[in-house]
This record gives C-alpha cells, structure tokens and sequence, in this order.
C-alpha cells in the first residue's frame, strides 16, 4: 500500500483547521483519488486541540489507519496528540519561527520540516493564508500536484474575488518551492500521489442522509441544533426550499419532533434529526407517534453518552434507547445504514417504511459516518433507482369503502395486514382524529378490552407484516465459509472490510456479516450456529448488539467493543480480532 | 371550502364527558361557529389538542385532529399549517396545558407567528387530576396542592404574548356565547398567530373564579361606552398589563402583521411528491464533485 497516504492537520479550534483539511481532501478527489476523512474537534469554538485527517488511495478507502505519514502541526499538542501514529520516517511540518513551536523537537525517527509558514503566508498577500502554505509544502513532500490544490482553493475561494484566488495559489507554491529548495535534496520522501481520470463525489454521512430525504420526497424538517446532526438540518436548508419545503429551528427536541408529526399528518414527508439527549426528549412523543400511527422519519445521530458525555466524540451506545425507548410496547422500525454510501439510500428506505407502515422509523447514523467525508464513484447515487412509495393514501373517489355505515372514515380500520388507509387532511369525506389514547377504529378514545387487543395487535402485525414483505437482509463479506464470524453494525463495517485484508494477510480467514437493521433485524442463526466462534463488534462499553446477537440465536458470543470515543481502525481491529482469536502478532498498516 | 356549512358540521356524535355545567362547553361552542361563520368546513380544518379536560375537544369536534401529549399542541399545529398552508388550523388547550407545561412552546410559537388560531380554556386550576393549582391560579387560592394559598404570583398570558411580539391578543368569556364567537372569528380572520385566552370556568374544583365572578367583574372592549382601539400599541399595552382589571374583547391586534409562512415564501401544500427522485435531482450529487 505505498501510494496509500495519510496526512493530518491540527491545531487549536479557530485555526481554519476544518476548511484546510477539506481543500486537501477536495483536491484529491478531483484528482481522481480515493479520500476518506476523519477529525478529532471539541465542543468549543475557540481553543483546544483539533484536527482534520484525509486518508488517499487510488483504491477505495474506507476506514481510518493506525498510521500518520504526514503532519502539518500548528501547535506542540498536535504532536503530542497523534505521536502514538508517527513511525520511522514520518513528517511533521510546522512553523518554526512560531513562538510555541520554536522549541520543538520531532519524536525519534520522525522527520521534522521548518516551514515558515507565516512569512511565506505574508509574502504571498496575508498571515491568514498559512494553511495553505502549508498545504502548497505537503504537495511537495507527497509528491502531488500543486496544479490540483489550485482547482480546490477555486472552489472554496472563488465567491470571494480572482484576487484573493489568486493569493492562495501563490501562498501554496510559495510553500512548495521552499520544501523543493531547502528539502528534496536532503531527504527522499518515498511518496507518489497519483491522479486519474476518475471522478468522484466526497461527502458525509450527514450530508448523504440530507441528501436521500430531498431524494425521497421530505419535504419538512424541524430541528433543534445539536452535535453531530446539525449538518443535516444545514444541507437541507437552502435546498429543500427549491423543492418546496422548509425547515423549521424549533426551540427545542420536544417542538421539533412535535412539528414534524403535525406535517406528517397533513401529509408531507416529515423529518426532525438529533443525538443522544434530544432523542431522550422525543422519547415523550415517540409513543403518541406510533399510537397516532403517523409516519415520521427520526434520524439519531449517536454520539458519546450517557448525559452530556463527550459530544464530539464516538460511540454506539443509543441502540437500547433506539430499541426499546418510551414506556409501554411501541412497534418501530431502527435502520442503522453501514457507509456514507447507505446514509443515502437507508434515509430513502426510512421514509418509504414510514408511510407504507404508517410507524416511526429511527435512521440512525453516528459520529464517524456523520462527520467523516469519503470519496464515491457519483454513480453510487443513481437518482433514477429511487423509489417512493405512499402506501395506503386514500383519494376521495375511494373514500367510500373505508367509511363505516354512519359515512365516518375509520383510520384505524383493523386490515389483515394491520396498514390502514390514510386520509390527508383536506380529503373530502376523509375526517378523522388520531390520538395517543387508545382508540377504536374511528380514532375515538375507549377503554373496550376487545377493542384495545384488536387495536395493539394491529400495529404490532404491521411490524410482522413488514418482516415479512420487506428486504432485511444483512451485507456479507469476507469468506462465507469461514470458521470465524464477525457481526457488527452500523458504521464499523468500513474498518472491518480494511481489517479482513490485514487478516487475510496473516492467514486468519473471516465471514463478516454487517447489519444495517437493527429492527427487524436478519435472522443470524444459521450462521452463527454455523461457526466456531462468533465475534461481536461494536462501539459501546456493555455489547448492547452482542446481547441481542445472543438472545436471538441462544449461543453466547465475543465482544470487541471499544468506547474510548474514537472509532475503530482498521489495523487495530484486525489486531484485537486476531488477539480475540489467540493469535498474537500485531499486523501493520 | 362550501358555504353551506352549519356549525352542527362540526360537532361529533360523541357525548362530551365534561362536568354539567363546564365551561368547555360554551367555549366548544363557539369555536365551532366561528369556524362555520368564517367559511370553514370540517374537511379543511384541523383541530389539534392537548391534555386536560380541554384536550377532550378533539372527540367532541368533527374535523380532522390530532389529541397529541401534554403540552406539545402548538408545535403540531405549526407542522400542520405550514406542511399545508390550505388548512385552517385550531390549536385549543387548558391553562396547564398552554402555560405551564407548554409554556416555552407558548412564547416561540406566538414569536413565530403561524397563522393559526389558539383558544386556551383558562380555568385557573387542573381539573382533570381532580383541583390542583395551575399557572393562572391566584396567590391566595387554596387547593389539594396549596392549602395555604399558591404563594407564587400567577402567569399573566396576554402579558407574555405581548412580550413574545404577538400579533392578535384576546380575550373571551365561554358563558358570552355571542362575543366569544365574535372574538374567534376575529381570530380566525387575523393573519398571523391569535391568541384567545378563554375564561372557562370549572364548576367543580374552582369557587373562586366563578361565572357570577366573572360576569360582576369583566369588562367589555367592544361595549359603546369603553374606548379602545385594538390596534393602538400604547392603548392595548394598558389593558394587557392592567392586574387591576380583566378585559373581554380583542386587547391587540397588529393590522400589519404578516405571518411565518408568507415571510418564508410557503404557499402552496408539500404533500405531492413525485413517484421518484425530483427532476433535478442529480444536480444535488453534482454539487460534491
């Protein structure tokens, strides 16, 4: 994998760290690159360690590595900070005639490159260009380009004048020429960045999931801004208006997903998107949505819990939440999409679920997908493959057979397959009211015993109906004859699919089975009877899946959960599996 | 919307459970007049309710409606109008309802501005977990949860809307049949966000605010010998904080106000969809080339 690079920025929030490492990325992409992005950030606006990390291959990429070739640093902590992935050879670029980092010292082996980065940024039109200075010396080192940064600073500083364009390019070659005159001599970088003629697109979760419900006809969106989901609500605003929606900035969880339900009901496909302590709030009306039978689409994505716990870092840990949360028995669909990729098209399948079934569907995503950027062939989403589907919306030509004998209509008729029609708002013989108080057919309050198990058992067959007319199957990879089976799901399927190649190196042979459904979910018995050893891997501290994994097949399995707030790597989980499995050397990146 | 709609349209063939004698009654009433007075038919209306006894009103009317959880109401009616800007929409509640538990939705949705209609059954006291104290009881009265008064100084909700920017500020009587469905209709009628605070008293938990209470008491904007111009700033700012005096009428009323949905260009409903990707949908994965 030596065309494999991985290069990181950081510094302290405020340094433009997030808009540098994007122009980097983006000039990957368009040269044809495979990129896959991480960052490591506070929840602070000023102050504190932050960093952005592009992983790039002309091969798919898919998870982050154990491993950091080069580093532009800006401050002594982002070296502190990622020291544990610098090896033999790696590069730390950093200002040296910066105050804090006049002193520094590159680690053992680690090549360090004075760059004044501030004087060349002045040279060049102004201080304020420094990253990309830095960013014109990383070309050099890397063996890339400068022409291709060229196209990315365009795009992000074209709306601000051919002038300040202009800067930026002069502030990035500044950059290269001073590696080129003061470094190549002296060392000899062993990296090549080639590019191709390939285009890709480079998105994030957050990003694909606004993107698949524009697709899929959301035309509402009501939020309350939170760490990581807020990217949701800032794709769709400015774009669903040209589709004729809107998004509503509610004053809090509760309102939000209380105004999505109201647009529900008159009709509109309706989504609010949060984290951990909003879904705690929407918890209130989870129930009254499933009750009502309202379609909604709820999109979780999760962060480091429980409470305010680290809400810039990882975790998997709302799954229980997502499962079992709200009192009394709720029928629900939890989708947990596996790739950037599945963000799209499981936010598709979300509202198509929601209103065949008329039942709230969590789409949960999580920080790594949410934030992480990553390269697809654009292909990938094929806007003709979308298919939408209402369900049981009723016009007023067919009104009639839904009425009972007084002409009322009966939303909550008790169908073999437990869907009832659905009259908008507006129809015309269509009245009715839905309540969270159990109801009889017409949506009237009652206490009936008989009417109250006919109705509970309604919307449970709904779920029954939908296990059994629906696609849960799970993604296979690896060998599926293999001894060793590894489940895991949602978003550690990218590092998984990385660490099978690790393990296949040193012979270890694995069937992976990646779960995009957390409710319904595959039947894993088979396989899992099938194996030797099953191993379970999430990001939680208790294996909230591993639990269900083994009270679905009655056969205990392995856990590697990690919830330290940083997601698997592909390297490090192919040495925890390994290690699971009693094998002991490490693998390299 | 037909003309011919009579204001029986309105009402179900449910029997309401409230105490004989409710105020509920007379405010129900009311709301379904006006709504049958200003054109209204069941199949264009939407009611959305809350909890309390006034969460009831969605049984007891024909219209489409969602009894949704306590407190929550106005954020559902918000989704509704704005997903369907055709439809008019009632919001009702109780005073616990709107005012306590309800109360931030309250202050957002007035500032918000949604064209639609609130009408809070104001009771002073919970009356469906049988007399405890409620956001608009007085000082001094005495309940299950208060024995020796509430000691706490109660929430003054034309005051707050006033506050919050509201645009329709008013006030009813549930026992005035004629002038509470004047007062609704004018809200009705408003564009923008109206506020109807309903004085519906409750004839089994409360001795205090009574109907011989507030018929002694209240006084009538719109009778000849009272001045008051509703769409004055400074004349509607002296009765809404007047603790002295309890008004009827409409106590402010913004001529210019323009609402959520017309400032945010959304005129037509978001209920059609195609039976695919929008048209130009690719242009949105071309934007992350």
């Amino acid at each position: 994998m030596a065309d494999d690079l991985n290069w990181a920025i950081g510094g302290e929030a405020g340094d433009g760290i997030d808009s540098t490492g994007k122009i980097f990325a983006q000039a990957l992409s368009r040269a044809g690159r495979h990129v896959f992005t991480s960052k490591d950030f506070a929840s602070r606006i000023r102050g504190g360690y932050t960093a952005y990390k592009v992983r790039t291959s002309v091969e798919k990429v898919q998870s982050v590595v154990d491993r950091l070739d080069i580093l532009v640093a800006l401050t002594p902590r982002t070296v502190e900070e990622n020291e544990d992935e610098l090896h033999e050879g790696s590069v730390v670029i950093y200002d040296g005639e910066r105050t804090s980092m006049s002193d520094f010292e590159p680690p053992e082996g680690v090549i360090g490159l004075p760059v004044p980065l501030q004087a060349l940024a002045e040279e060049a039109g102004g201080a304020i260009m420094r990253n990309v200075v830095a960013l014109g010396a990383v070309t050099a080192v890397a063996d890339f380009p400068v022409e291709n940064l060229g196209e990315s600073l365009e795009k992000q500083f074209g709306d601000k004048g051919e002038k300040i364009v202009q800067n930026n390019k002069d502030a990035a070659r500044l950059g290269r020429e001073y590696v080129e005159d003061e470094y190549l001599d002296e060392y000899d970088f062993d990296y090549s960045l080639e590019t191709t003629d390939n285009d890709y697109v480079l998105l994030n979760g957050d990003e694909a999931i606004g993107m698949g419900a524009l697709a899929a006809g959301c035309r509402f969106y009501s939020g309350y801004p939170i760490t990581p989901a807020t990217d949701v609500m800032e794709y769709l605003k400015g774009r669903i208006e040209q589709y004729g929606g809107h998004v509503v900035q509610a004053e809090d969880e509760l309102s939000a997903i209380n105004m999505a339900l109201g647009a529900a009901r008159a009709g509109a496909r309706a989504m609010t998107a949060t984290s951990g302590p909003g879904i705690d709030l929407m918890a209130e009306t989870f129930g009254l949505v499933a009750t009502s039978e309202t379609p909604l689409v709820i999109t979780n994505v999760m962060r480091s819990g429980p409470s305010t716990g680290m809400p810039t870092k990882q975790e998997q840990g709302d799954l229980n939440m997502m499962l079992y949360g709200g009192h009394g028995e709720i029928p629900r669909f939890v989708l947990a999409p596996t790739t950037i990729a599945e963000c799209f098209w499981k936010a598709v399948e979300a509202f198509n679920l929601a209103e065949k079934y008329q039942t709230p569907v969590y789409l949960t995503a999580d920080l790594s997908l949410a934030v992480t950027e990553q390269t697809f062939e654009p292909e990938t989403f094929d806007m003709d493959a979308v298919e939408i589907d209402r369900g049981k919306i009723v016009d007023e030509e067919d009104i009639g057979q839904w009425q009972d004998e007084k002409d009322r209509f009966q939303p909550h008729f008790p169908t073999a397959d437990g869907v009832s029609p659905r009259a908008l708002p507006g129809t015309e013989g269509g009245v009715h009211m839905s309540t969270g108080l159990e109801h009889d057919e017409l949506g009237r309050r009652t206490e009936d015993t008989d009417v109250r198990v006919e109705q509970v058992d309604k919307r449970n067959r709904k779920v029954e109906t939908a296990r059994e007319e629906e696609d849960w199957e799970p993604r296979e990879f690896g060998n599926p004859d293999a001894d060793t089976l590894v489940i895991s799901w949602g978003s550690n399927e990218g590092a998984m699919v990385e660490a099978l190649d690790y393990l296949d190196e040193r012979g270890v042979d694995v069937r992976f089975i990646s779960v995009p459904y957390v409710f319904p979910r595959p039947d894993l018995t088979d396989a899992v009877e099938a194996a030797d050893e099953t191993i379970v891997v999430e990001c939680n501290a208790q294996g909230q899946f591993a639990d269900l994994m083994e009270h679905d097949t009655l056969t205990r399995v392995e856990r590697i959960t990690k919830y330290t707030g940083v997601r698997f790597k592909a390297d490090e989980l192919a040495d925890d599996i390994a290690a699971a499995l009693g094998e002991t050397t490490e693998v390299s990146a | 919307m037909s003309s011919d709609v009579r204001f029986t349209d309105f009402k179900s063939d449910k029997q309401p459970t409230w105490c004989p004698g409710c105020g509920d009654f007379g405010t129900m009433n009311g709301m379904m007049k006006a709504l049958a007075n200003t054109g209204n038919s069941p199949d264009d209306t939407f009611v959305v309710a809350g909890i309390g006894c006034s969460g009831k009103i969605g049984t007891y009317m024909r219209s489409y409606a969602l009894h949704g959880v306590h407190g929550r109401a106005l954020p559902v009616g918000t989704g509704v109008k704005l997903a369907n800007p055709d439809l008019e929409v009632m919001v009702a509640g109780g005073d616990g309802d709107g005012y306590s538990i309800g109360a931030g939705h309250f202050v957002h949705a007035v500032r918000r501005n949604v064209d639609m209609t609130y009408v809070v059954m104001d009771n002073r006291i919970y009356g469906l977990t049988k007399g405890q104290f409620s956001p608009t009881s007085r000082e001094d009265f005495e309940t299950s949860t208060s024995p020796e008064g509430t000691k706490q100084t109660p929430v003054n909700p034309l005051a707050l809307a006033h506050a919050a920017g509201g645009s329709f500020i008013a006030q009813s009587f549930s026992s005035d049949a004629m002038r509470h469905t004047e007062i609704v209709e004018a809200a009705i009628e408003h564009d923008g966000f109206s506020l109807v605070n309903v004085f519906s008293p409750c004839v089994t938990f409360n001795d205090v605010d009574t109907y011989d209470y507030f018929r002694d008491s209240l006084v009538d904007l719109g009778d000849e010998d009272v001045d008051h111009d509703p769409t004055d700033p400074e004349q509607a700012k002296a009765v809404i904080t007047d603790r002295e005096t309890e008004y009827m009428g409409v106590l402010y009323q913004d001529e210019d106000s323009v609402p959520y949905g017309e400032r945010m260009g959304i005129d037509e409903p978001m209920t059609d969809i195609p039976d695919g990707a929008p048209e130009n949908a690719t242009d949105l994965v071309r934007e992350f080339y």
